[in-house]
């Protein structure tokens, strides 16, 4: 294997509340390649999010910090990097696009302005040459009419050609990595599918790769190529996509493949659960922090948190001190 | 005609709501929004009634138009008979204890300032039922039905989770013994794990309690999962509308199809050829003339441009499979 594009290992962060100090990411590792995609998922406040803003450096400080670990970018540690040159890394070789486009998007400048500043800045090019390339960034994007639209301003448009808009101005600098954190999550399906289609198009033609931030198992399984899982701040299982989805490795990601719902013809007249709820982020259990929702949870559980550890198939990874049985049914190739 | 029946619960019947879009110097009505534009069904007892759509389609404002939370415009709402929009206000308060609502945002729809006991006996105190220590007794049994100790009873929601401040909802609802529930976006805010939860409990309350609920949801996985009976709506119109294994084995509406298509399957090996929609939806404010969907049709033909299509009943045998298509008209 080539070296990764990034690299984070051992990542921790936390942030102080009123409440005490709260740990939002725990021990994170992970690679990504260069023109894959890797979905990072899990539920609300498992840590995906922060994980993803602290590769651009986007950690609110205060009351945010990055307590101790690495994230290395084209064998470059950005951690502790100066923030001038974390802005030069920004846009011009990760980019990031977000949940809702609104308030990512300045209200008061046309969809035109804010493009050509990114351009002109980081691609050293003239006024006029930057409109042009905005137009046709546009374009490629598949927002209609773009000679027109580049002059409207974001409340002009819908929810998906505002998402587009993003998108466009996230890869206007040709970035090594997209950070996308929920790109769909605010649209409507047929809007979503548009977008994904769209995302996955540019990916080829610009040789990105992608980190996937969102809550939707479907999304993942359609656009990823591995898909690691997040559970109150820390990864419980990393895995190839059909691994994971015909395989789960951990308890956490099989039930949570097992609960949701999904359109079949033989349809069960009641869906599997997961017991309890997530624990809150200040009051964690000692050991892993899923054992008390866990079916095969014993002694050990409650007492030691599982490592995340090489679990038998390919490269994936699996963090439970009882992983279920990895099936040897598909030969590894 | 949609499947009318005599002995439904709930008979919706042409129901119609516009809002006025006021402009101009002397803010005069100068547009209507057509939010809801003549939509039937009918709903028996212990039966759900799944609405799908995607945002800014009408669902809710006809879930909130069926309980005269907005005042219809025009059309019928039968409830055991009774027409409901023909009630004085008086009269409909007593109509509105068998009609409840439980809504998408379980932190909105919360008073912050109101124990959940207080917030579960409300509707007891506001019809008056019951002596107070029978109320109290009443908070229990519900927090019970819904899963829910009695030790949360002094409690505010603040301290609760989104999977459990929409089980406090569902209490509430369910404290007057309703008929019908409209649940709008019920599971929507709510994470996987705790959503199957919140959606088992709505299965359970109609299976035991013969409660008829009118579901609505953007997610058509979830609409599948919960509902008997399924009506497409686009555009303030429903556009097909099916039994749920019908709507699933045999979609038949253009929309129908794409809608279906577009949802992404949580299995890596399902490869399906996506029907991609063009566009977006157009305004309600100023639909397209004709089928309303004609503007991102695939198939669409020359006389979906100008005449709006019928509701034709398409299924097989005793089956109501009812599209609104020039396709089948």
């Amino acid at each position: 294997m080539t070296e990764p594009l990034l690299k984070v290992s051992d990542l921790v962060i936390e942030f102080s509340t009123e409440a005490g100090v709260v740990r939002a990411a725990d021990e994170i590792s992970f690679d990504v390649h260069a023109n894959e995609t890797v979905g990072l998922v899990g539920e609300s406040g498992c840590g995906k999010t922060v994980t993803g803003l602290s590769i651009l450096g986007l950690i609110p400080s205060p009351p945010g910090r990055i307590v101790s670990g690495s994230i290395q970018f084209m064998g470059r540690e950005l951690v502790g990097l100066p923030e001038t040159e974390m802005r030069r890394i920004r846009g011009h070789n990760i980019s990031m696009i977000f949940q809702e486009p609104m308030t990512a998007l300045n209200p008061v400048f046309t969809i035109g302005n804010q493009m050509i500043d990114v351009l002109m800045r980081h691609r050293k090019l003239t006024r006029r040459q930057a409109r042009d390339a905005a137009i046709e960034m546009l374009a490629k994007v598949g927002l209609p009419v773009p000679a027109r639209r580049v002059d409207e301003y974001p409340h002009q448009l819908s929810g998906g050609m505002r998402q587009r808009v993003m998108i466009a101005m996230a890869l206007s600098c040709d970035p090594q990595l997209l950070i996308a954190d929920e790109p769909t999550t605010a649209l409507d399906v047929t809007t979503q599918a548009q977008v994904l289609e769209q995302i996955a198009k540019l990916q080829d033609e610009f040789h990105m790769a992608v980190v996937l931030i969102t809550h939707d198992l479907g999304v993942v399984a359609e656009t990823c190529r591995r898909a690691i899982v997040m559970y109150c701040g820390r990864i419980v299982e990393n895995a190839a996509i059909d691994n994971l989805f015909a395989n789960p490795r951990h308890p956490y990601a099989q039930g949570l493949l097992e609960s949701i719902p999904r359109i079949r013809s033989d349809r069960l007249d009641e869906l599997p659960i997961i017991p309890g709820r997530v624990p809150d982020l200040l009051h964690l259990p000692a050991g892993c922090r899923f054992a008390d929702r866990c079916p095969h949870a014993d002694a050990i559980c409650g007492e030691q948190i599982p490592l995340l550890v090489p679990g038998g198939i390919g490269e994936d990874f699996v963090a439970c001190h009882h992983p279920r049985p990895a099936r040897s049914a598909e030969p590894v190739t | 005609m949609t499947g009318s029946n005599d002995m439904a619960l709930l008979d919706v019947r042409d129901l119609k709501k516009y809002f006025p879009v006021r402009g101009g110097f002397f803010q005069r009505v100068v547009a209507q929004v057509r939010a809801v534009d003549g939509v039937s069904f009918s709903l028996n007892k212990g039966r759900t009634y799944g609405l799908v759509g995607e945002s800014g389609c009408g669902k809710s404002t006809l879930g909130r138009a069926i309980l005269r939370l907005h005042e219809p415009t025009g059309g019928q709402v039968l409830l055991n008979g009774n027409d409901i929009l023909a009630l004085r206000r008086s009269e409909l308060s007593e109509q509105r204890r068998r009609m409840q609502i439980i809504f998408q945002d379980p932190f909105a729809s919360l008073s912050p300032r109101r124990t959940v006991a207080q917030i579960i006996r409300e509707p007891l105190d506001v019809h008056r039922i019951g002596a107070p220590a029978e109320r109290e007794r009443r908070v229990i049994e519900l927090l019970a039905d819904v899963g829910m100790g009695t030790e949360v009873r002094d409690r505010y929601p603040h301290e609760f989770s989104g999977g459990q401040r929409q089980r406090i909802g569902i209490a509430r609802a369910l404290a007057l013994n309703p008929d019908f529930i409209v649940a709008d976006e019920p599971v929507s805010a709510l994470d996987v794990s705790v959503q199957s939860q919140v959606l088992n409990l709505i299965a359970e309350l109609k299976i035991k309690r013969g409660i008829a609920f009118l579901f609505i949801s953007h997610d058509l996985a979830v609409i599948q999962h919960v509902s008997d009976e399924i009506g497409v709506m686009y555009l303030g119109r429903i556009v097909e509308q099916a039994s749920a294994q019908d709507l699933y084995d045999d979609p038949q509406h253009p929309y129908t199809q794409a809608l279906m298509s577009a949802i992404p399957v949580p299995d890596p090996t399902t490869k399906r050829s996506r029907i991609v929609l063009e566009g977006d939806v157009p305004s309600p404010m100023n639909p397209p003339p004709g089928c309303p969907f004609h503007t991102r049709c695939a198939q669409v033909m020359k006389k979906c441009r100008t005449a709006a299509p019928e509701t034709v009943n398409v299924g097989r045998a005793d089956n109501l499979h009812l599209v609104a298509c020039h396709l089948y008209g």
